[in-house]
């Protein structure tokens, strides 16, 4: 059931698929590999722990998410629930080249969606 | 499946309501945000969070929940435990991040 | 070789605007050339800083300076000030409202997490009178011109 993704890695692009995600910062060349995926709706979680490269599942939407994730260089954000943020985040989220996305899974399931793919959790 | 089934499987260390294991866990929520978790779980699911706090315990008695999960060792006061044994709400704990107990109980509820 | 000295106000429970001042620097740090992971870390500890100073602080100015040696950042606010900075430090004490929890902040991390980063941290407060944080950073600082 759970696929290894160890050799190449699973790229944004996949998660989009994985999610039935919508990117809400347009085109993007969505090649990149996801290190980690971590969920949280804590800001503070995010600028002490989670590494730069990991990707980000919240059920936060304003703008300090976008500011959050560019300082601690994530990879991208994730919106659950269906729950999309205002233009000024989008257009703020262009403006520094972070991709969002916007999936209508709860956090819960879309964690399991991608753990079942076989995307890593943090390590440490 | 049964919280004593979720607790053996996850591995999970039972910090409260531990006679209250034959409930039935119907799926699971994952947040930190009470207002969310009021407006959005469902009776009968596992709440997964990083939120230790004392106003858990309300949380998870208003929205009949099965139990919660604390994440990455979260560890609750003494008054929030004492809380939850009054209320009834089964306190359990992982060493592990939201993403992976949450990719676990998914992939358990739903074999 | 001279640097510039730079100033960013920030605003009393301005959400919108918060973290600008910590982008500027971000963007000021990138145009130095200064190290990924060093940006990283000064950048982080100025949001720490910044969104402290929008919740608690009323106003308050963040202030940038460059020299040879290091990065040095101060965040000066008017707030009440902090009554036991031992506490304050202390992972998990905060002493936010729910509306800032419901923010994703609040969590008693900032102040730890300013201290993790940075290579040199001093807090200075007075109840009545406001907060001052000064921090440095060293390692991994090397200037193109040197």
């Amino acid at each position: 059931m759970i696929k290894s993704n160890s050799e190449s890695g699973t790229s944004l692009r996949h998660v989009v698929k994985i999610l039935n995600a919508e990117v809400l910062t347009g085109e993007e060349p969505l090649d990149q590999t996801v290190q980690h995926v971590e969920c949280t709706d804590l800001m503070s979680q995010v600028l002490a722990f989670i590494k730069s490269g990991n990707l980000l599942l919240t059920g936060l939407t304003n703008i300090q998410v976008v500011n959050t994730a560019d300082i601690s260089g994530l990879i991208g954000v994730v919106f659950v629930r269906g729950r999309s943020p205002s233009k000024e985040v989008i257009a703020k989220a262009k403006e520094v080249g972070l991709p969002l996305f916007l999936t209508s899974y709860s956090m819960y399931e879309a964690a399991g969606h991608l753990y079942l793919n076989g995307l890593p959790g943090s390590t440490e | 499946m049964t919280l004593a089934d979720v607790v053996q499987r996850l591995e999970l260390k039972v910090l409260s309501g531990s006679e209250l294991l034959e409930r039935e866990v119907t799926g699971g929520y994952t947040g930190d945000l009470l207002s969310d978790v009021m407006a959005n779980a469902d009776t009968g699911q596992v709440w997964i969070t990083l939120q230790a706090h004392i106003n858990i315990v309300a949380v998870g008695v208003l929205r009949e929940l099965t139990g919660i999960i604390l994440i990455k060792d979260r560890t609750p006061d003494e008054a929030t435990l004492t809380k939850a044994k009054q209320e009834n709400v089964p306190i359990l704990q992982s060493d592990r991040p939201a993403f992976e107990i949450s990719g676990l109980l998914f992939n358990l509820l739903n074999e | 070789m001279h640097y510039p000295r730079h100033e960013f106000p920030i605003k009393e429970m301005d959400f919108v605007r918060a973290g600008e001042a910590s982008l500027q620097v971000k963007k000021i740090l990138r145009e130095m050339k200064a190290e990924n992971d060093l940006v990283r870390r000064a950048t982080i500890a100025c949001y720490e800083a910044e969104i402290n100073a929008v919740v608690y602080g009323r106003d308050g100015v963040m202030s940038l300076e460059v020299d040879d040696e290091g990065i040095y950042i101060y965040v000066e606010d008017k707030g009440d000030g902090i009554p036991d900075i031992e506490q304050a430090m202390m992972e998990g004490f905060s002493t936010a409202t729910e509306e800032i929890r419901e923010m994703g902040f609040g969590a008693g991390m900032g102040l730890p997490n300013i201290m993790k980063n940075a290579d040199e941290f001093t807090i200075s407060s007075a109840v009545g009178e406001g907060t001052r944080l000064k921090i440095i950073f060293r390692s991994g600082w090397t200037t193109e011109e040197a």
